[in-house]
C-alpha cells in the first residue's frame, strides 16, 4: 500500500516513533514485575492496548491478583470500546478490515485519525499510526523484556517523562476552547482525588466516567437553554 | 489460577471491547449523546492518563522530575512543536531532573 506522506501521516509515524520509545520500558518494567518474556510479548503482540498492559504489569508487580490485574486492564481497556465506535463512524471501514481495525484501535490511532479533517487523512492516520506503533511497540517490548534488568532504572532514561508528554501531546489538540481545558482540569483533579483510595487502574476511569457524565450534563442543558 | 489464564483472559476481553464497538448497531451510534459522551470520555481519559503518568506511582501520589517533563512539554506543544520533539522534550527534561538529583 503506497503511504504518502501528508500531516496525518508524519503525524500518525511521529507518535509512532514515541510511542515504541516507551515500549522498551514496558518490557523491562514487565519483567520486573514477575511475567516471562513470553507473557510480556503475548500482551503487547495480543492486548496491545499500553494503558491495559501497564495496569496488568502494575497490579501484578504490585502483589496484585491475577484476578485484579485483569479487572484493571480490562476496565482501562473499555475506552477501546468507545474509541471503536466513533471511529466506525468517523471511517466507516469495510467489514473485511474491521477485524484487524479493531486490534489497532488504541489511545494513538484514534486521536491521530480524529485529530483530522477529511475522511482520506483519517484512513491514513489511523493506520501510520496503528500499524507504527504495533511494528516498534512489539519491537521494542521485546527489547526491553530481553534487556530486563540489565537496562536499569528506566526513569533514569527520562521514558516516565517521555510517557508524560506523549499522552499531553494527545490532549492537547483536543483544548479547543474553555469547554475542554475546564473538562480535562476537573478529569485531572479527579485522577488526584482519588488516585490514593481506589486500586491501580480506575482511577482513570472514575475521572474519565465522572467528567464524561458531567460534560453530557451540561451540554444537554446549553441546548435547552 | 496460574498467571497465564488471567494474561490470556485479560487480551482476550481487551480484543472482545474493541470488536464490540464496531459491531453495534449503527442506530445506536448516530445519536448526539453518544457522540458528545466519546468527546467528554476522550478528553477526560486523555487529562486523566496525563496526570496519572505525572504524579501517579502505584497508589499514591509522588512529585518528582516527571514534573519537569509536563511543563517542557506545555511550552514546546505551546511553541507548535512536533509531537516527536515534544516526547523527545519531555524524556529529557525527566532525565535531566534525576541527572541534577532530583526525584
Amino acid at each position: 500500500m503506497r503511504l504518502p506522506l501528508t500531516p496525518a501521516t508524519r503525524m500518525g509515524l511521529s507518535i509512532a516513533a514515541a510511542v515504541g520509545v516507551y515500549g522498551v520500558s514496558f518490557g523491562a518494567l514487565s519483567i520486573g514485575s514477575g511475567l516471562s518474556v513470553l507473557q510480556t510479548c503475548v500482551l503487547s503482540l495480543v492486548m496491545f492496548t499500553g494503558g491495559s498492559q501497564f495496569a496488568f504489569i502494575g497490579v501484578v508487580g504490585g502483589g496484585g491478583t491475577g484476578a485484579a490485574a485483569w479487572a484493571a486492564a480490562t476496565l482501562l481497556g473499555v475506552r477501546n470500546g468507545v474509541y471503536a465506535v466513533s471511529l466506525k463512524t468517523l471511517i466507516e471501514p469495510p467489514a473485511a478490515l474491521v477485524p484487524l481495525m479493531a486490534h489497532l484501535t488504541i489511545d494513538e490511532s484514534t486521536a491521530t485519525a480524529t485529530a483530522q479533517a477529511d475522511h482520506d487523512e483519517r484512513v491514513r492516520g489511523f493506520w501510520a499510526a496503528g500499524v507504527g506503533i504495533y511494528v516498534l511497540w512489539n519491537a521494542s517490548t521485546l527489547v526491553g523484556a530481553l534487556a530486563g534488568d540489565a537496562i536499569g532504572d528506566p526513569r533514569r532514561w527520562g521514558l516516565d517523562g517521555a510517557a508524560v508528554a506523549a499522552f499531553l501531546g494527545l490532549l492537547w489538540p483536543r483544548l479547543t476552547g474553555r469547554d475542554p481545558v475546564a473538562l480535562a482540569v476537573v478529569s485531572a483533579l479527579v485522577t488526584v482525588m482519588v488516585l490514593p483510595v481506589v486500586p491501580p487502574g480506575i482511577p482513570v476511569l472514575v475521572a474519565a466516567a465522572a467528567t464524561a457524565l458531567w460534560w453530557t450534563w451540561q451540554h444537554r442543558r446549553g441546548a435547552r437553554g | 489460577m496460574s498467571l497465564w489464564f488471567w494474561v490470556l483472559a485479560a487480551v482476550v476481553a481487551a480484543y472482545a471491547i474493541k470488536v464490540s464497538g464496531y459491531l453495534l448497531p449503527r442506530r445506536l451510534l448516530d445519536r448526539p449523546v453518544v457522540v458528545r459522551l466519546a468527546t467528554g470520555l476522550t478528553v477526560g481519559l486523555l487529562a486523566s492518563l496525563t496526570i496519572l503518568n505525572t504524579v501517579g506511582k502505584g497508589q499514591g501520589i509522588v512529585l518528582d522530575s516527571r514534573m519537569l517533563a509536563l511543563g517542557t512539554a506545555a511550552v514546546a506543544l505551546w511553541l507548535k512543536a512536533p509531537y516527536l520533539v515534544v516526547v523527545l522534550v519531555g524524556a529529557a527534561s525527566a532525565g535531566l531532573g534525576r541527572l541534577a538529583g532530583l526525584p
